[in-house]
């Protein structure tokens, strides 16, 4: 009884402004789907996947190709290639400048190559972080480069998208980057090269409706935003709420659109398999 | 004529009066054939001013005019023995494409063009000339025919875009689009690509790899409409105007980028004061185009068209002593 009387109140502690902004960023984050808080070091034990409800987490080109690659395997291309502001847009360079620091990559996408359970692929990695991970010339650029090296190599490419689609400060040049990678990749194809794509969040406009969809084998992070025209933008025009899982990995399973959804701790596992299949070389 | 355009409004008022001061001397029948020669110059040089110096967004507007000719308007201007081809064989017929074969010049060759409505209730049938991937794929269907039959295609670029709808993305709008331009640069025949309208992203590149871009004079072609670039750039969909000017995406603005291949001149105010005059613009322009890839084989039509777009990019690469950027200093704190 005693007790009750001097149970001391239980409050909450709220965080003052101050405090909350001397919490160091990154040490934890807090899931977004299931609202679930975790030590960032115990996140990327587990590849950056909710442990508690499988949420995929969008990764960087660094961490992808950390987590990707045989340890020590790869080496990376055209890492100092930059744009020369076509349109010269007001202000772009500085964004430009702005991402390269934030992402440590010249643009929005990695290339190079490396070892995945000892076979050999030329990989190209896109960062969301980078412009939305939007393709402008250099984004074009590279991929198409890793292409013909990979046919002039005769080893298979693989392509992790993660994009909003074509870089809007760089016009019809960006807009032409859809034909160009295409193109790279129908006389690749022609020459017996394989392509994997695998579609992460988001993959969306002028990548989904390239090089994204051009895969032998098309594959995608589960929940992954999928599509070609912004969900807004499509609720608009048709005057209609769209259905929750519109435009996700598994909704575009379901449609027919991609041979299978992997979870991120399958991936290596899985491409090991479709890349030792296609090294037996199939009749000639 | 259709509704007139702010920018053509002392035009029209210039017009009225020539033709009240034509009946007040037909009325009366006192000669003011001096005052009337005066007014007919002046309007001679306001139509040359105002047209000559359209900007960008004026140009977006003439272009989306609902009398400005379409694809079914240009083809028996410029072809004989037109046959619509129907069908994607896989799912169904979208109008907002309209493909066959035909003649030109007594050649055959295969004729493909995104196809808006030339009045609401067309429009509604033709949905508003945005095309579902069965429209990208009766396209792709007609050109692989026609590279069996080694019959040269010309597309017609007049579209906002590809539908952003539920059922094209069910049915894999991206896919359908990407599979164009992937099976587009094999093709062994010569592709002419005509921006005639409005030629806006995917949706326009879809049936556009050619060998040659050709693009009237008052047509736009870009990555996005000036109205999304502007929403998406500045969050204002209104600033459309500044978007047209900044996007260069008029034909004079492309052919500078290098992207198109040559500018087809407009009628003066544009091509729908007289599509027959247009047409045979249209059509000395193809005829050059035709003559120019000719003179290619089969191997050689599809390596330029490949290098063509091989080409398009405005980048370089920054030597290790350069010090204005910072691409080799990672931040390992991102997240």
């Amino acid at each position: 009884m005693k007790d009750f009387f001097t149970k001391k109140k239980k409050y909450a502690t709220v965080p003052s402004a101050k405090a909350r902004q001397d919490v160091p960023e990154g040490i934890v984050r807090k899931c977004p789907k299931c609202k679930k808080i975790m030590y960032v070091k115990e996140l990327s034990k587990h590849l950056f996947v909710c442990q508690s409800c499988g949420y995929h987490y969008p990764i960087g080109a660094h961490d992808r190709a950390e987590m990707l690659f045989d340890q020590d395997s790869y080496v990376a291309f055209d890492e100092k290639m930059v744009s020369l502001n076509p349109l010269q847009f007001p202000n772009y360079m500085n964004k430009l400048e702005s991402d390269r620091k934030k992402t440590g990559l010249n643009e929005a996408v990695w290339t190079g190559k490396g070892t995945i359970e000892g076979f050999e692929a030329a990989v190209a990695i896109m960062d969301k972080g980078f412009r939305m991970g939007s393709m402008g010339s250099v984004v074009g650029e590279k991929i198409t480069r890793l292409i013909e090296y990979a046919g002039k190599n005769g080893i298979p490419v693989i392509i992790f998208s993660a994009s909003g689609g074509a870089r809007m400060q760089e016009g019809v040049l960006s807009l032409m980057q859809m034909a160009k990678t295409s193109g790279a990749l129908k006389a690749f194809s022609e020459n017996g090269g394989l392509y994997i794509s695998i579609m992460t969040h988001p993959t969306t406009g002028g990548v989904s409706a390239s090089f994204a969809s051009l895969g032998d084998y098309n594959f995608a992070e589960p929940g992954a935003l999928i599509g070609f025209a912004g969900r807004r933008i499509i609720e608009q025009t048709i005057g209609e709420e769209l259905p929750d899982d519109f435009q996700t990995a598994e909704f575009l399973l379901k449609h027919g659109q991609l041979d299978q959804v992997i979870p991120r701790s399958e991936l290596r596992t899985v491409l090991g398999q479709v890349l030792s299949i296609h090294a037996e070389g199939g009749a000639e | 004529m259709g509704p007139e355009l702010d920018f053509e409004k002392p035009i029209l008022e210039l017009q009225e009066k020539i033709s009240e001061l034509k009946k007040f001397m037909n009325e009366k029948g006192i000669d003011l054939s001096d005052e009337l020669n005066h007014l007919q110059e002046r309007l001679a040089d306001l139509e040359k001013d105002t047209y000559g110096s359209m900007t960008p967004w004026e140009r977006v507007r003439v272009a989306r005019k609902l009398n400005r000719p379409t694809t079914l308007d240009y083809i028996p201007l410029l072809f004989t023995d037109f046959i619509e081809c129907h069908g994607d064989r896989l799912y169904g017929d979208d109008s907002a494409i309209v493909s066959g074969i035909a003649k030109f010049h007594g050649r055959p060759v295969t004729v493909i063009g995104e196809q808006r409505g030339r009045d609401t209730k067309e429009n509604i049938m033709r949905n508003f000339g945005s095309p579902h991937p069965e429209g990208y794929r009766k396209a792709l269907r007609l050109m692989k025919q026609a590279d069996k039959f080694h019959r040269p295609i010309i597309t017609f670029i007049d579209t906002k875009g590809a539908f952003p709808g539920k059922a094209a993305e069910e049915r894999g709008q991206s896919e359908a689009i990407a599979r164009n331009l992937f099976e587009m640069s094999g093709l062994s025949v010569p592709v002419i690509s005509v921006v005639i309208g409005e030629g806006a992203s995917g949706g326009a590149l879809a049936i556009g790899v050619g060998n040659q871009i050709l693009m009237l004079e008052n047509a736009w072609y870009s990555v996005i409409s000036p109205e999304g670039a502007a929403a998406l750039l500045w969050k204002d969909a209104g600033k459309a105007e500044e978007a047209a000017k900044t996007m260069k995406i008029t034909g004079s603005d492309l052919k500078k980028l290098g992207i198109i291949d040559k500018l087809i001149p407009e009628v003066l105010g544009g091509a729908h004061h007289d599509p027959k005059k247009q047409a045979a613009f249209i059509d000395q322009a193809l005829i050059e185009s035709f003559e120019e890839l000719s003179q290619l084989t089969a191997d050689q039509i599809r390596n330029q068209r490949l290098a063509k777009y091989r080409a398009i990019g405005n980048y370089e690469t920054v030597q290790e002593n350069q010090t204005n950027h910072s691409i080799f200093s990672y931040s390992s704190d991102r997240q």
